[in-house]
């Protein structure tokens, strides 16, 4: 059920008196119902937990991995998984996991070198030790990581890749751009998206025509080849921050419409309510109007739509880099480390370089999870 | 109707203008031009460029003219079919696109087959079976293709396909056809190599369609007209079908055009991963290289085929809404 | 009064709607009989249940709606003749609300026009189209016939130049013809029962008044018995023969139009009565009723009027649930203050 009523203005319900009793909907404030509502959605839930998980990984990497993410070991080529055990080759447990040794040997007929775990060698796992040395949060010198094990020991707990590099820090660093990169172009969309959206919306006439042109026009492109020939624009010489930010910025160029034009039905729907009409009325301007009455309405619909568009960014950001036109190593992201797994014959060999592609998909679904949770949230009287 | 049509077209004309501006302006949005990057690629090579040549080239194309003149001379040469020259090949566009072209329609065409065939069954049976096991089931499996980048997919399929098959999934033709004359074994050759790219490049589409048709049935089945078939005595079956679906299926026709560009999109990208010979791969060597014309002319390609997409799926929504075509 | 003469008889019929918030009693004790050829008023609060009680005599009820408890008893007319007395019971109830024994009433036996015209109609198919999809259903005639018989609907119903609505779309009526379209399509099969679920709601006074008028002249010609749902007592006293009077889900008085209005039992009809103006009558400030309709998730224990009711009996009222009485023939009032023990 809708509330029938125009002519209150819900934003300004919103601020009323707050605590009412749990079971009475009619006197919990906008924000209040749409906090319940996410709290009750067990997926909407489940995915934020996974993002606050992922997120924290990928800011404190260092300490979460035992080594360096651009720490070379030339023994140590595609490592397979070192996975962590409990029970060793003679049936016996362990009460702390441990890892075996490896044992390398030359496969003289594919001339290659073939890594073997050694069930001979045992290495326990040691918890907060010290390892490589590291700025934590990129401020506090330290060199605690989570786990480890004792030279000449290894740990790569999701093996390495052709340069011998750990995979777990790799992909746990590529998290930053990756799962930032869609914040930052989220955050540019929002701004482009909402002042273009309402300028259309609420002045009409030619703005909104031309403004209605210029998105179909570039909605007429498909996004991914639009997206790269925005990225091959990007001078080759820039260093991988301006990079990153010139991604994003592309990112948004391309993004900002779908907002554009969710904001601009909005107002141009609160353009009719009775509480607009009575806000001039009492002679409020055109900038009281659109901030007091209009955005604050709108802000639920343009929190829910740029969650949901954080997922395509960072697909589009894993896709880009993966064609060798977004981030560029020394940098990484998940589609960096992806490229290293362009064929079939490497995949065969070597599946666990497709382990960060299995991290795209939770951090996608996971803000898919949330922002279908943020938009069944945002209709309050929908029961 | 045909005012209807005649207005559409019309305006189909003027967007494909501006269209090409846009794409020819943020293809020239790299700085210098392809000659500095063709004598700087011959001077890696140790070749020596004679003066003639670059006065050539710039004169040919207008490099030191005017950005406008030149968008002028390559829009007039455009319309008559004449692309320009790819620096990269040293050939003329038009020799190189279009049977990449046609394959890119055919791919696309098929995956829009694909996923409607797919997705609209399995949005009704997710719509009139809600929160069963069915519906849970088809909603994760749609949110994990949603969720995959599409690369990926067509990656893991690959592998899937080649251990269990054997068969190599590379390509559009197995060796012994590529170079075949056309048979009806070619073409079923052909067809074979084309259901791992449509499966990959629908994947997302098909989730997303699914959602959708899942979520507008279930809005039309609370519409009072539904109740009203049923208050009149018609079965259930028929009242979804006759007048359920058919009003669930009318926004989605609207989303045929904006679910090209979506499909072009991972079809450029898929391309790649699985070497078919579609606009995609050359597009982005081209994009790398600097290659303008023939950059510029995919780019505008692929925004005319959803221009066009767009105007069909126009002329079929006011064929089968009378809304619309009434207006 | 016989029972013969009655063609539907719904006896304390539950329709339970089972929400993730809980379970909300739309309808919760609903008697009520409707006369062979006559017209039964069910008014009521918006919120009451007349529309779930409606929906559940056709059983079209929604889910998560169920309904939960009671009968619905249609007597079928069996023989056309002059020896009309013939029927057959069948009990709604007991069928498959998909099935084919419902469905071959629904439509044909008994119809209904529903509250918002502007949404009944399915946009995509002409007038026409939807008149005949009855008509072919339940008749067996070929399209032709059919379109002959859907344009002689239209022309029933009074619309101008029936000729060519029937290939009009519905976006090209306006409400007031949608719902004499709506009419048309109810009435196409030659109904012993009609529902009208507050089929003048939504439209204005003066398309009211035209289609009242309308299913007044249409209900004499044809003899179809009505079931017209209302909150408007105006418009019960002029079209109803018999009123029942729902309140929170239950009927809580049923009799006939004039002792409804002019000796009303049950404390919630008097007020309902004193809350409206009336010609001729001394001026006297009208009476609200006091209190709001209570949350459908929170109905209060025991008798659901006591806590807005001026005779409220303190542990009774809030205590016992009233049990549905006869006090008259054919007046029937849920209330404690007639307990079978106290007449």
């Amino acid at each position: 059920m809708r509330a029938k009523s125009t002519s209150a203005n819900p934003a300004i319900q919103a601020a009323a008196p707050e605590g009412a009793a749990a079971t009475d909907v009619g006197r919990l404030s906008l924000w209040q119902l749409m906090k319940r509502r996410f709290l009750r959605n067990r997926l909407a839930m489940a995915g934020t937990v996974m993002l606050v998980i992922l997120y924290l990984l990928a800011l404190l990497a260092d300490f979460f991995a035992p080594y360096h993410y651009l720490a070379k070991s030339q023994d140590y080529v595609l490592l397979p998984p070192q996975w962590p055990r409990f029970v060793d080759a003679e049936g016996k447990f362990h009460s702390r996991p441990f890892v075996y040794g490896i044992e390398t040997v030359l496969d003289t007929y594919n001339l290659r070198y073939m890594h073997k775990a050694d069930p001979t060698q045992i290495y326990p796992i040691g918890f907060f030790v010290r390892g490589a040395e590291y700025k934590l949060l990129g401020l506090i010198p330290a060199d605690i990581h989570l786990f480890g094990v004792q030279e000449p020991g290894t740990c790569y707990i999701l093996g390495t890749d052709r340069l011998g590099q750990d995979l777990l820090a790799r992909t746990l660093h590529g998290g930053r751009v990756s799962l930032t990169i869609g914040l930052v172009g989220v955050a540019l969309t929002i701004m482009l998206g909402s002042a273009l959206g309402t300028a259309s919306g609420y002045y009409g006439g030619v703005t909104d025509t031309l403004m209605q042109r210029g998105i179909e026009i570039l909605a007429s492109f498909p996004q991914i080849p639009l997206w790269a020939a925005f990225a091959a624009a990007v001078p080759p010489e820039w260093s991988s921050l301006k990079r990153y930010f010139a991604l994003s910025v592309i990112l948004s160029l391309v993004n900002w419409t779908g907002l554009a034009r969710q904001v601009r039905s909005k107002v141009l729907a609160y353009r009719e309510m009775d509480y607009t009409s009575a806000a001039r009325a009492v002679g409020a301007s055109d900038w009281r109007i659109i901030l007091i009455h209009m955005l604050p309405n709108a802000l639920s619909h343009i929190i829910v739509v740029a969650t949901l568009s954080i997922p395509g960014m960072i697909l589009a950001e894993t896709s880009l880099s993966f064609l060798g036109l977004g981030i560029q190593p020394p940098m990484v992201s998940w589609g960096v480390l992806l490229q290293d797994a362009t064929n079939v014959t490497v995949i065969v060999l070597n599946p666990w370089l497709l382990i960060p592609g299995l991290f795209v998909i939770v951090a996608v679904l996971a803000f898919n999870f949330v922002g279908d949770g943020l938009r069944d949230a945002a209709d309050p009287f929908a029961i | 109707m045909l005012g209807y049509i005649g207005r559409r077209f019309l305006y189909m004309i003027s967007t494909l203008f501006l269209v090409s501006v846009v794409g020819f302006l943020i293809i020239n949005l790299p700085t210098g031009t392809y000659v500095d990057f063709y004598i700087q690629r011959l001077q890696n090579e140790g070749t020596h460029t004679s003066l003639e040549q670059i006065e050539a080239i710039t004169k040919r194309f207008a490099l030191d003219k005017p950005l406008y003149w030149q968008y002028g001379k390559w829009l007039f040469g455009f319309v008559r079919g004449d692309f320009g020259l790819s620096f990269e090949f040293n050939k003329e566009v038009k020799e190189l696109i279009w049977e990449r072209i046609v394959y890119t329609v055919i791919i696309s065409l098929a995956t829009l087959i694909f996923t409607w065939v797919v997705a609209i069954p399995i949005g009704i049976y997710s719509a009139t079976h809600q929160y069963t096991l069915g519906d849970h089931i088809f909603t994760l499996v749609g949110l994990i293709g949603l969720s995959a980048p599409s690369f990926l997919l067509a990656l893991v399929l690959m592998v899937i396909a080649q251990r269990s098959f054997g068969q190599s999934v590379g390509g559009l033709y197995s060796p012994a056809f590529v170079d075949a004359p056309w048979s009806w074994a070619k073409l079923a050759d052909l067809l074979k190599h084309l259901v791992v790219p449509i499966v990959v490049v629908g994947a997302s589409g098909t989730a997303s369609l699914v959602r959708m048709m899942r979520g507008n049935l279930l809005d039309i089945l609370n519409m009072q007209y539904v109740q009203a078939a049923r208050a009149r005595g018609l079965s259930e079956s028929l009242v979804i079908l006759k007048h359920a679906v058919r009003n669930a299926i009318h926004p989605l026709i609207m989303l045929l055009g904006m679910s090209l560009p979506s499909i072009i999109s991972g079809a450029t990208v898929v391309s790649i991963v699985l070497s078919l010979p579609t606009t995609g791969p050359m597009y982005f060597r081209a994009l790398q290289q600097q290659d303008m014309y023939l950059a510029v002319t995919f780019l505008v390609f692929m925004a005319i085929m959803l221009v066009i997409g767009n105007f069909l799926a126009d002329l079929l929504l006011a064929w089968v809404d009378p809304r619309i075509r009434y207006e | 009064m016989a029972e013969l003469d009655e063609v539907l008889r719904v006896d304390e019929l539950r329709t339970y709607f089972y929400t993730q918030e809980g379970t909300v009693r739309a309808v919760d004790g609903a008697s009520f009989a409707v006369k062979r050829g006559q017209v039964l008023g069910i008014v009521g609060e918006s919120g009451c249940g007349k529309s779930v009680a409606a929906q559940s005599i056709l059983r079209i009820v929604p889910p998560p709606g169920r309904i939960v408890g009671g009968q619905i008893i249609y007597h079928r007319q069996v023989a056309a003749d002059g020896a009309s007395n013939l029927s057959e019971m069948l009990n709604l109830t007991e069928m498959h609300p998909r099935g084919q024994e419902m469905r071959s009433i629904r439509g044909s036996e008994i119809s209904m026009v529903f509250q918002e015209p502007m949404t009944s109609l399915d946009p995509v198919y002409t007038v026409g189209d939807q008149i005949m999809e009855a008509i072919t259903l339940h008749q067996n005639v070929d399209r032709r016939e059919a379109r002959k018989r859907a344009i002689e609907m239209l022309e029933q119903v009074g619309m101008p130049r029936p000729g060519e609505i029937v290939d009009n779309y519905p976006h090209q009526l306006s409400g007031g013809m949608r719902q004499r379209v709506m009419i048309a399509i109810a009435l196409s099969c030659h109904p012993s029962l009609l529902i009208a679920d507050e089929p003048t709601t939504a439209l204005d006074v003066t398309t009211e008044a035209q289609i009242l008028d309308l299913m007044r002249n249409l209900q004499k010609q044809t003899g179809t018995a009505i079931v017209y749902i209302t909150h408007n007592l105006g418009v019960i006293a002029e079209m109803c023969d018999d009123v029942a009077v729902m309140y929170l889900g239950k009927v809580v008085e049923q009799a006939d139009v004039d002792s409804i209005f002019y000796d009303p039992k049950h404390p919630y009809t008097q007020a309902l009565l004193r809350s409206i103006p009336r010609i001729g009558q001394a001026r006297k400030r009208l009476e609200p009723i006091k209190g709001i309709v209570p949350d459908p998730y929170a109905i209060p224990q025991g008798c659901p009027f006591w806590p807005r009711c001026i005779h409220a009996m303190p542990g009774l009222c809030d205590h016992d649930q009233p049990e549905y009485v006869p006090i008259a023939p054919g007046h029937s009032v849920r209330c404690h203050l007639f307990r079978q023990e106290a007449m």
